[in-house]
C-alpha cells in the first residue's frame, strides 16, 4: 500500500530558508544545504524548495541551489518558484529536480499546464494553490509570496482544481492560506471538500503546529500526504519522531 | 567500471548521475552508441513517456543496440516498461524483450493516478531487496512471466522485472534513499 508522505518545505528567500505568518513578515529560519541534508537524513519523504520571491520579483528560482541540493539527498525533489514556461522548467529538471510546481504562472497561463505535462509527463508536473476562505467560499489566490504583490483572483478554488486536473497537473498542494504558519493544525474541512472533486495526489498544506496536526490531517482526508516548514525548521517536531508517532497511530508511513 | 546512462530526452538525468556519483561510480551521459559500447553496463531511465522515448531510441539507432546487448542493463520507470512488448501509452509498440503489456491504472481502483509515493516492494529473489521506494507513474505492467518484485496499488503489479542481462524496476531507486542506494549498489555488484 501506498504510504502518506511527510514533507518538509523550504521557504526560501534571498538565498534563506525564512518562515513568515499568514504569507507575510517573513524572518530567516536556517540554511538551506544544512537543512535539505538535515531532512533526507531524518526520513522525510519528499523535499519541496520553493523560492517565494521568485514569482513576486519577476524573477526564476536559483539553478545553482537546485543543483546544489539533487547532488546532496536522495529523496524525491520539487522545486517551485517563478518558472513560467518550458525552458525555465527544464534547466530546473536538467539541474536535478523531479518535479517543478507551478502556482501564480499557472493562473497567469493555464495552458504552461498541458504543456509541461505533455513534454515532461504528468508526474513531473505540480500545481499549487493558495486558498482562502471568504464569505463561505473558497478563492484562489496569487503572488501571495509578498504582501504587497498578493492577488485575488476570483476564481474558485473547485473550478480550478477541476481545470488544473483537466489540464494534466500530477499532482496538487493546497496552502490552506487562513492556515499558514499559525500552526492551529490544517484545514480539515476545506481539504475534504476538495479532495471530492480530486482524482490527482493531494498533498495537504499549512496549519501543522503539533505532531497530532498530522494524525488528524492523514486520518480524516485521503490527502497523499502533508506538508510543513517551520515547525521542521524550529525543530518543534523532528521528522524522525513524526513517523514512529504516526506509525503507532496505525497511519501508514514509511520506515 | 563506467555506467552509461542512455539519454532517451528525459529531463533530469542528472538525478541518477548524482545517485552514482554519491556511490563513487563514474557514470556518462550518452545517445551514441560508440560511447555507450564502451561502458560496462547501461541504465535506461526513461522519464518522460512511452512514445517519446521510444521515438528517441529510434531516431539515435539505438533500438537493436539495446536489443542484442550483452551487457547489464537497468530500466527504471518507463524505462523498464519499454522492456515489454506494447505500452497503452501514446499506443507505443515497445522493445519486445519482455512478454507483456503495460496498461494505465483505473481512477476507479486506486485512491489516485499517477500512483505518487513510497510503496512497498517483496522481492522473491532477494529479500535484501524488500523495502519501501519510491514510485511516480501512471501506468504499469501487471505480471509477467520475468517478475521478480512486486508492489500493491489497487491491485497488486511488477516492480521489478529481471531477464537475463535486463533488470528493470518501476521505481526510482535513485530517489528511494538508503533502499534505493541498496538496489544500485546490487546492480553495480553484478557487473
Amino acid at each position: 500500500m501506498l504510504t502518506k508522505r511527510i514533507i518538509p518545505c523550504l521557504d526560501v528567500k534571498n538565498g534563506y530558508v525564512v518562515k513568515g505568518i499568514k504569507f507575510k513578515n517573513h524572518e530567516i529560519v536556517g540554511s538551506i544545504l544544512d537543512l535539505a541534508s538535515k531532512y533526507n537524513e531524518d526520513g522525510a519523504d519528499e523535499l519541496v524548495f520553493y523560492d517565494i520571491g521568485a514569482s513576486t520579483y519577476d524573477g526564476i528560482v536559483s539553478k545553482e541551489w537546485v543543483k546544489q541540493i539533487a547532488e546532496l539527498i536522495n529523496i524525491p525533489f520539487c522545486v517551485a518558484g517563478g518558472i513560467k514556461n518550458l525552458k525555465d522548467a527544464k534547466d530546473i529538471l536538467n539541474n536535478g529536480a523531479d518535479k517543478i510546481s507551478i502556482n501564480s504562472p499557472a493562473l497567469a497561463n493555464p495552458n504552461l499546464i498541458q504543456e509541461l505535462a505533455n513534454e515532461f509527463g504528468s508526474q513531473c508536473v505540480v500545481v499549487g494553490i493558495d486558498s482562502r476562505c471568504i464569505d463561505n467560499k473558497y478563492i484562489v489566490y496569487s503572488n501571495t509570496g509578498d504582501e504587497k504583490t498578493i492577488k485575488n483572483t476570483q476564481i474558485e478554488t473547485k473550478a480550478w482544481i477541476d481545470q488544473v486536473q483537466n489540464l494534466g497537473a500530477g499532482e496538487i498542494v493546497l496552502n490552506c492560506m487562513n492556515k499558514d504558519g499559525v500552526r492551529d493544525g490544517y484545514d480539515i474541512n476545506q481539504l475534504n471538500i476538495m479532495l471530492k472533486n480530486c482524482d490527482v495526489p493531494l498533498i495537504a498544506s499549512g496549519g501543522a503546529g503539533i505532531e497530532d496536526h498530522f494524525k488528524e490531517v492523514l486520518s480524516k482526508t485521503e490527502s497523499s500526504g502533508a506538508l510543513a516548514a517551520s515547525v521542521f525548521h524550529k525543530d518543534l517536531i523532528k521528522i524522525s519522531e513524526l513517523k514512529d508517532f504516526l506509525r503507532k497511530q496505525s497511519i501508514n508511513i514509511r520506515y | 567500471m563506467k555506467i552509461g546512462i542512455i539519454d532517451c530526452g528525459g529531463a533530469n538525468l542528472n538525478s541518477i548521475y548524482y545517485s552514482f556519483k554519491r556511490l563513487n561510480i563514474d557514470s556518462f551521459i550518452s545517445n551514441s552508441i560508440d560511447e555507450l559500447i564502451q561502458m560496462d553496463a547501461l541504465v535506461l531511465p526513461g522519464v518522460g513517456s512511452a512514445g517519446k522515448v521510444m521515438e528517441t531510441l529510434s531516431k539515435k539507432n539505438l533500438i537493436s543496440f539495446i536489443k542484442e546487448t550483452n551487457k547489464p542493463v537497468l530500466g527504471i520507470c518507463v524505462g523498464m516498461q519499454i522492456l515489454f512488448d506494447y505500452s497503452e501509452e501514446d499506443n507505443t509498440e515497445c522493445l519486445g524483450l519482455i512478454k507483456g503489456n503495460v496498461t494505465k491504472f483505473d481512477k476507479n481502483d486506486v485512491i489516485a493516478v499517477p500512483q505518487m509515493g513510497w510503496n512497498k516492494v517483496e522481492c522473491k529473489l532477494d529479500d535484501t531487496l524488500d523495502g519501501y521506494y519510491y514510485f511516480a507513474n501512471s501506468y504499469f505492467n501487471k505480471d509477467s512471466d520475468y517478475t521478480v518484485g512486486f508492489t500493491s496499488y489497487g491491485n497488486q503489479f511488477s516492480s521489478i522485472i529481471k531477464k537475463d542481462n535486463f533488470l528493470g524496476c518501476q521505481f526510482h531507486p535513485e530517489k528511494s534513499s538508503k533502499a534505493g542506494e541498496v538496489f544500485l549498489k546490487n546492480f553495480i555488484n553484478s557487473i
